[in-house]
């Protein structure tokens, strides 16, 4: 079937902020598809509220909107650009919820304009659960008995008839919020009541529990005439009853035999035909182990976390071919983009094995709840792949950049073998360690199997993993041993550490004496039945001499350069640093240079197969990285595009030889190490808030005790603010240095005094004598609050002319004496006027992709020239602090709080926020607005609000709650907040609190008429109850939760001025 | 135990041996399934042939004879990267090692199968030898492996013997069984009581219990009036045929005699058969002069003809179309078919070394009904005038897809149209 000619102009919708359960996938799937539609020669209008994602940007698409994605904004797009199509399958639960609105309301119809890729009669089907059982049915597809309910009580009622335990989903939710396994009536009436709110229908299906049965994954496509295939299947290592991205996944299954993988493609293949998919499609199974029953659980109409990494595992690009069948393509119209000889209607077949693990943000929220559930909460994931299970199991556990480097984790000197059994019963993200431990010490596979239900074909892996170990404590490093190792994939490092050998003694061991090197395969979809062009490669040992990478071309004289990807996405270094690195890539690209990125991400852009010249997929350690520049000899690496992972391995890169290019690696210290950087900061004359360095607590407590407190702690060489805090007590100090010092450091702790003025941050690029500012943004929240989790406006709005000078004569002066070639991000505090340097970071930084977007300035293109050494004052975009935009643009961070049971709300110099949205527009007011609703804070609903501060905000809060009461809010407040309130004419009704009889807050709160509650906790680390819990139910219960004053004032000011028609802006058109 | 395979232009893989000890020389190929090894294994089209599995993982769900597609393993030797030290599945018997050995069948373990296939890919199919034996001096095993020829190999897999399989004598498939019970709903487990009571054979209920509403409908029309179910005689010519084709047509109620590969036409022509299957099978289908006579005479037959693979391939020489040796062959469970009439494409299993020529066939007595879409080989023929189709791929699967067993059907409307 020839294209379809009548689309000539298509609307993308994207997935908007990164939250958990919606990630970078979704900007790899959207990027992907964009470009595969600008090739067919379409208008490519795309419409995201996510400024850091690659796809807003204005080489992907033709017309970009980074506006908020509600029904209303797209509607007002669509009628300003007028697309002949509507493309919802890549922008996840998000993009087809829109679709479906704009279609059941007969609004594409009216406009003229159709949904492509899919139709909503196919949505509906899949994904109103009644519908979808009705549909299975007819298919005689079996699915867990099951019904759709719309009251606790009808649940109820279900559940007594089929049995506890029972599943209870939500419809319409991403990432499976709010679901959950209920065991008693008690707690399905909890989890039943939350996630009817959730859901966008007010449905959840209540179903028989098949936790312990296989899960397993098809990935599956389906063109417009009718074919299916098949691109791959995974099996989850972790039973049904771990969300699938939670889980840890192997690609392709691994204890299926060919009559249960075909009776289950063929299940799929029944399923998409009748659900009339056109485009990418996942279906998970559940898989009794002990027998053929099996039942569908789920079936997504459109690419998602699982397409993109089915994707990465295969080489076949999934959405880049659902968007062509949505243009009308057959699958084998479209070529293979990795054989070229062959068509995109074949399935891949793979000669490795995959192995996905989740990042888990527990390190961010100490107080979360571990266990695994049928609730997402993981934050990102890598990917590994190697010959065999074992070897890509340890090398993806390495990627996590957790400092674990084998299945040895987690202290168990004190634990019993009976502990070591009771752990095994925990579902969590350690389990797999324990399970080790509990082979170890000769508890029987059978044993650990019948407790976890994980298979024991698994189960035998990691016993194979932990008898290595044995050898390796206990043998002598022959050459055969140390071969099977490497076969296992045990970095040099492990095998010293287990040997009680030095690592330098076992790499020169295993290189020159053994001459065992690592061997680098392709990628090529197709078990090397046809030789694959592109260069994907991933490393395996097991032949003994060394060699060139598969199939590697030979480029014209080429000077090579390594571009380090920034690996999962985890809070505090997200899809942001994705951007920076593809675009640097392109940059050297567009200079001539050939390309590597080594990356182990399976959700992001970078790891495209035709982003750079080579892809290796592979952990990003030193001794991963060194196996690449053996076989590659790159000219140089440039690493401040990566995030703090690249930033690591500095050290390592001059060690192999490796220049870095760019800042020097003695800069990026000077920048970090406290005594170097007060020294550097003397020289230049500028102030910062006084601090010390220490390394014990009583050290800390006699620092804090000199600045006098309040104090910032915090170790330094760290992401996202880990670990920092404000402390006001020595009680408060000795506190945070025992968490700190949980992990050994390598490095010092701070403690510096805390000033609480304007927190200001700029991002600059610099030659080592110019620099060009692109913008100064400034924080609506008060320094204390991590800048990443802060609303971040740019152009500076409350600065004095005097003071921006200041900033951007201190940034020079830095950029300067640090020596800086490329990036640099600067944070400031302004205080009286006066300006303090508080954090520099001689790198690219979260808000490179955003002011990029906004200002026009290719950042990270002029970074990337810099280094190669040109001069800003060639580049033609100036010098100096750039002109300020006509439009002004809000950036906003997006938390995921509700999917992390027990995690606490409240913003602190630690930062918490998984994701950010953009409001852009030349009114304030309208940005801010826009800002807000992007982050899915639309009010006024119900005009109800509760409010409850600290002492210290008490009077503040007055004149919030005066603005919010002259919109009309009706006030709630707790007992001494209502006093001051009322005190001060504002009539606040009392709360009772939680522990007083009903009507209490809970009550309130429960009853889902409030819109909003303010709630600043005391300062320090907040230990009253009713705080925490307030902040709990309110995030629970779907109301927006501020604690912030400062954000609070944003929030009514935004609302104050009340925007019912939004206008939409192309950033294209900047 | 140290093995070695050795391959004719001198390169040699060290790795591990399994399976039964002993040397071996044979033509080396590839399959690149996933899953389903063991029917990898008991395909007879395999005679005389060593396969390499691509992929690296083998024997992790073990041996489970009931998935067996002939009664015993065929290649010379299997070529792995790692044998699983521990099977897992509830249908799992035994490890594959075991079944080796109990078979006398050899193997290697342990080798880099992708450089392997990389080296038969590029230099084409090659001859290698499985050795545990060192040979300082390669010379003389090199000019024995050169010598080989895969000849004689459809005498050995087909029955040496004619026997009948009745529709009545279906056993279902674990999976079927599984849908027959514990996986029907009550409204189809209602269908298949009734289909049952009425009389309606096995293998029809069995055909139908996978399809839903559709499937119920079915049953029960077909148990108000048994009498529609029309039965058929099938004769097939065995080359070496793969149990799941004969299930396949069971499940149709197909009562099948299995005639063994050098049977005269004339002996089948007289028992007046419905129709007649010609069955994959091993070797160069050039070899078959004899078989090839018959095929000729069964031609001129009106009755309707399907065939599979080698069967294909004797049709198209039968009618006077040349076949010729590929490079490396087609095996594995995903190579796309698109069908000309239609434009779909449907993934199948296949497992061939040869091909009708595409440029040999002539118009006025076959077209092309199925093509490679990779390669645009020659997948599958529909002879004009002729109750006859051939394909080169197998809708029986096993291993592989199974979105191909619409075929089977096909085959059985033609014989209803005939009769």
């Amino acid at each position: 079937m020839p294209k379809n000619s009548e689309i000539k102009k298509v609307l993308v919708i994207g997935s908007g902020p990164i939250v958990i359960g919606q990630a970078a996938e979704f900007d790899y799937a959207g990027t992907q598809a964009c470009r595969s539609l600008k090739e067919e020669g379409l208008t490519v209008v795309l419409v995201n509220s996510n400024p850091a994602t690659i796809m807003t940007d204005r080489d992907i698409a033709d017309m970009v909107y980074i506006e908020p994605l509600t029904v209303d904004m797209v509607k007002q797009i669509i009628l300003k650009e007028k697309p002949d199509g509507v493309l919802p399958t890549l922008g996840g639960q998000a993009a087809l919820n829109i679709a479906m609105e704009l279609e059941e309301s007969g609004f594409l119809n009216e406009t003229g304009t159709k949904l492509i890729g899919t139709t909503s009669l196919t949505i509906k089907k899949a994904e109103d659960r009644l519908e979808f059982k009705n549909t299975m049915e007819k298919v005689g597809e079996p699915c867990a008995p099951s019904k759709v309910v719309e009251t606790v009580a009808e649940a109820v009622e279900f559940a007594d008839t089929i049995g506890y335990p029972v599943v209870i989903r939500p419809a319409y939710t991403l990432g499976g919020s709010g679901g959950g396994i209920a065991h008693t009536r008690e707690e399905l009436c909890d989890i039943c009541a939350n996630g009817l709110r959730l859901s966008r229908v007010g449905q959840c299906l209540i179903e028989r529990c098949i936790a312990g049965w296989k899960e397993i994954e098809y990935e599956v496509m389906r063109d417009g005439a009718g074919n299916c295939i098949t691109v791959c299947n995974m099996e989850n290592l972790d039973p049904v009853g771990v969300h699938t991205g939670d889980s840890i996944v192997v690609a392709p299954s691994q204890t299926l035999s060919d009559k249960e993988y075909q009776m289950l493609r063929t299940s799929a293949f029944r399923i998409i035909t009748e659900l009339g998919i056109t485009g990418g499609c996942n279906v998970q199974y559940a898989l009794k182990p002990d027998s053929f029953e099996y039942c569908v659980i789920e079936v997504n109409p459109r690419v998602s976390r699982s397409s993109a990494l089915a994707s990465k595992a295969t080489g076949y690009p999934i959405a880049k071919v659902a968007a062509k069948i949505a243009l009308g393509y057959t699958l084998d119209e479209i070529p293979n983009a990795i054989t070229k000889k062959t068509v995109a209607s074949f399935e891949p077949a793979l000669d490795y094995c995959v192995v996905k693990i989740p990042k888990w943000p527990f390190d961010k929220f100490i107080m979360a709840k571990r266990e695994l559930t049928t609730q997402m909460k993981a934050t990102g994931e890598v990917m590994s792949i190697a010959p065999n299970f074992e070897g890509a199991l340890m090398k993806a556990i390495r990627s996590l950049e957790q400092n674990i480097y084998s299945m040895r984790s987690g202290d168990f000197t004190g634990d019993s073998d009976e502990d070591i059994v009771e752990k095994l019963y925990r579902i969590d993200d350690r389990r797999i360690f324990v399970i080790a431990e509990a082979l170890r010490r000769k508890i029987s596979p059978e044993r650990i199997h019948a407790i976890t239900q994980i298979d024991l074909w698994f189960i035998d892996k990691i016993a194979i993993l932990t008898e290595m170990e044995k050898r390796l404590e206990t043998e002598p490093l022959s050459r055969e041993l140390i071969l099977e190792a490497k076969r296992l994939e045990f970095p040099d490092r492990v095998i010293a550490e287990l040997s009680k050998e030095t690592l330098a003694k076992v790499k020169k061991l295993r290189k020159e004496e053994y001459g065992i090197y690592a061997k680098f395969s392709i990628v090529d979809t197709c078990a090397a039945e046809f030789e694959a062009k592109t260069p994907y490669y991933y490393s395996c040992f097991g032949k003994d001499n060394f060699s060139a990478p598969e199939n590697a071309e030979k480029l014209p004289q080429k000077k090579k350069v390594l571009v380090l990807g920034s690996g999962p996405i985890r809070i505090g270094q997200g899809i942001e640093f994705d951007y920076c690195s593809v675009h640097s890539t392109w940059a050297f690209k567009r200079q001539g240079y050939e390309t590597i990125i080594i990356n182990n991400n399976p959700e992001t852009v970078s790891t495209d197969f035709d982003i750079a010249d080579r892809l290796y997929f592979e952990p990003l350690t030193s001794e991963d990285v060194e196996n690449i520049v053996d076989v590659e000899h790159p000219d140089g690496a440039v690493v401040q595009f990566g995030g703090q992972t690249a930033i690591k391995l500095t050290q390592a890169l001059l060690e192999m030889g490796v220049p870095i290019l760019g800042t020097s690696a003695e800069n990026v210290d000077a920048a970090e190490d406290r005594e170097l950087f007060d020294e550097i900061l003397e020289e230049c004359c500028i102030p910062r808030p006084a601090g010390k360095t220490v390394f014990t607590t009583e050290e800390a407590i006699r620092a804090a005790n000199e600045l006098g407190y309040p104090v910032l702690v915090r170790p330094s060489y760290v992401l996202g603010g880990a670990g920092m805090q404000i402390a006001i007590s020595d009680g408060d100090v000795r506190e945070f240095m025992a968490i700190i010092n949980r992990n050994v450091q390598e490095h010092p702790i701070l403690v510096d005094k805390y000033l609480m003025g304007k927190e200001v941050e700029v991002d600059a690029v610099c030659d080592g004598e110019d620099i060009l500012i692109p913008g100064i943004m400034e924080h609506v929240e008060r320094a204390g609050i991590h800048s990443g989790d802060s609303i971040s406006v740019y152009p500076a709005r409350s600065l004095s002319e005097k003071v921006k000078c200041v900033i951007v004569e201190y940034t020079k002066k830095l950029a300067r004496s640090l020596h800086v070639v490329g990036l640099i991000n600067i944070q400031f505090i302004v205080c009286d006027d006066e300006v303090y340097v508080i954090e520099v970071n001689p790198r690219s930084s979260r808000t490179v992709p955003y002011i990029s977007k906004v200002t026009g300035i290719p950042i990270v293109d002029l970074a990337t020239r810099a280094v190669l050494g040109e001069k800003i004052k060639d580049m033609g975009c100036g010098t100096g602090l750039a002109k300020e935009s006509e439009y002004i643009a809000i950036k906003m961070p997006v938390f995921s709080f509700e999917k992390l049971r027990g995690a606490d709300t409240s913003l602190g110099p630690e930062m918490k926020s998984t994701g950010e949205c953009l409001g852009i527009s030349k009114n304030f007011e309208e940005a801010l607005y826009k800002a807000f609703l992007g982050a899915g804070i639309d009010l006024p609903k119900h005009k109800k609000m509760i409010i409850t501060v600290k002492d210290a905000d008490k009077l503040e809060a007055v004149s919030v709650a005066k603005r919010f009461f002259a919109l009309g809010y009706e006030i709630y407040a707790t007992r001494s907040t209502a006093k001051v309130l009322k005190e001060n004419g504002v009539p606040a009704i009392r709360l009772k609190k939680v522990s007083e009889e009903s009507p209490n807050v809970m009550d309130l709160l429960l009853g889902h008429e409030i819109d909003l509650v303010i709630d600043t906790p005391t300062q320090g680390r907040d230990k009253s109850r009713d705080g925490f819990l307030i902040r709990r139910v309110s995030i629970e219960t779907g109301v927006t939760c501020l604690t912030s004053l400062d954000t609070a004032n944003a929030l009514v000011t935004s609302l104050e001025t009340g925007h019912k028609n939004l206008v939409p802006v192309d950033i294209a058109g900047i | 135990m140290k093995a070695y395979l050795i391959l004719e232009d001198g390169h040699i893989f060290a790795g591990t041996a399994i399976g039964a000890p002993k040397e071996v020389i044979s033509e080396i190929v590839f399959n690149t399934s996933m899953t389903g090894y063991l029917e990898i294994l008991t395909d007879p089209s395999y005679a005389g042939q060593a396969v390499v599995m691509t992929y690296p993982l083998i024997g992790n769900y073990g041996i489970c004879a009931a998935d067996m597609e002939s009664q015993r393993p065929w290649p010379d030797a299997f070529i792995v990267r790692e044998l699983s030290r521990r099977p897992s599945n509830f249908r799992s018997e035994k490890d594959i090692d075991t079944f080796l050995k109990e078979n006398g069948v050899p193997g290697i373990a342990g080798i880099d199968t992708r450089e392997l296939t990389m080296l038969l890919r590029e230099h084409g199919t090659m001859n290698g030898m499985i050795t545990t034996e060192e040979y300082t001096d390669l010379s003389f095993p090199i000019a024995r492996i050169k010598e080989y020829q895969v000849v004689g190999v459809v005498e050995r897999a087909s029955c040496k013997e004619k026997y009948i399989m009745s529709a009545d004598e279906f056993v279902p498939t674990n999976y079927e069984e599984a849908r027959l019970t514990y996986m029907a709903d009550q409204k189809m487990r209602q269908a298949i009581e009734n289909a049952k009571k009425a009389g309606v054979d096995l293998g029809r209920i069995a055909m139908y219990c996978v399809r839903g509403s559709e499937g119920i409908k079915k049953l029960n029309e077909l148990a108000a009036d048994p009498k529609k179910m029309r039965k058929y005689r099938v004769a097939m010519m065995d080359f070496g045929t793969k149990k799941n084709m004969q299930h396949c047509l069971q499940k149709h109620g197909c009562e099948v005699t299995v005639y063994p590969a050098h049977t005269k036409a004339e002996e089948i022509l007289a028992e007046k058969y419905d129709g007649i299957m010609l069955s994959n099978g091993p070797g160069d289908p050039a070899e078959c002069t004899e078989i090839i006579g018959e095929i000729k005479k069964l031609c001129a037959s009106d009755i309707p003809i399907f065939s599979i693979c080698l069967g294909h391939q004797l049709m198209a020489l039968a009618n006077g179309f040349r076949t010729k040796k590929m490079k490396y062959g087609h095996r594995g469970a995903n190579h796309p078919v698109k069908e000309v009439a239609t434009g779909k494409v449907y993934l199948s299993s296949q497992n061939h070394g040869y091909v009708v020529d595409g440029d040999s066939i002539d118009p006025a007595v076959a077209e092309i009904r199925f093509f490679n879409a990779n390669d645009g080989s020659v997948e599958g023929l529909n002879y004009k005038g002729k109750k006859i189709f051939t394909v080169q791929f197998h809708p029986e699967a096993c291993a592989g897809p199974a979105d191909t067993e619409f075929l089977f059907d096909e085959f059985v409307k033609l014989m209803e149209e005939d009769a």
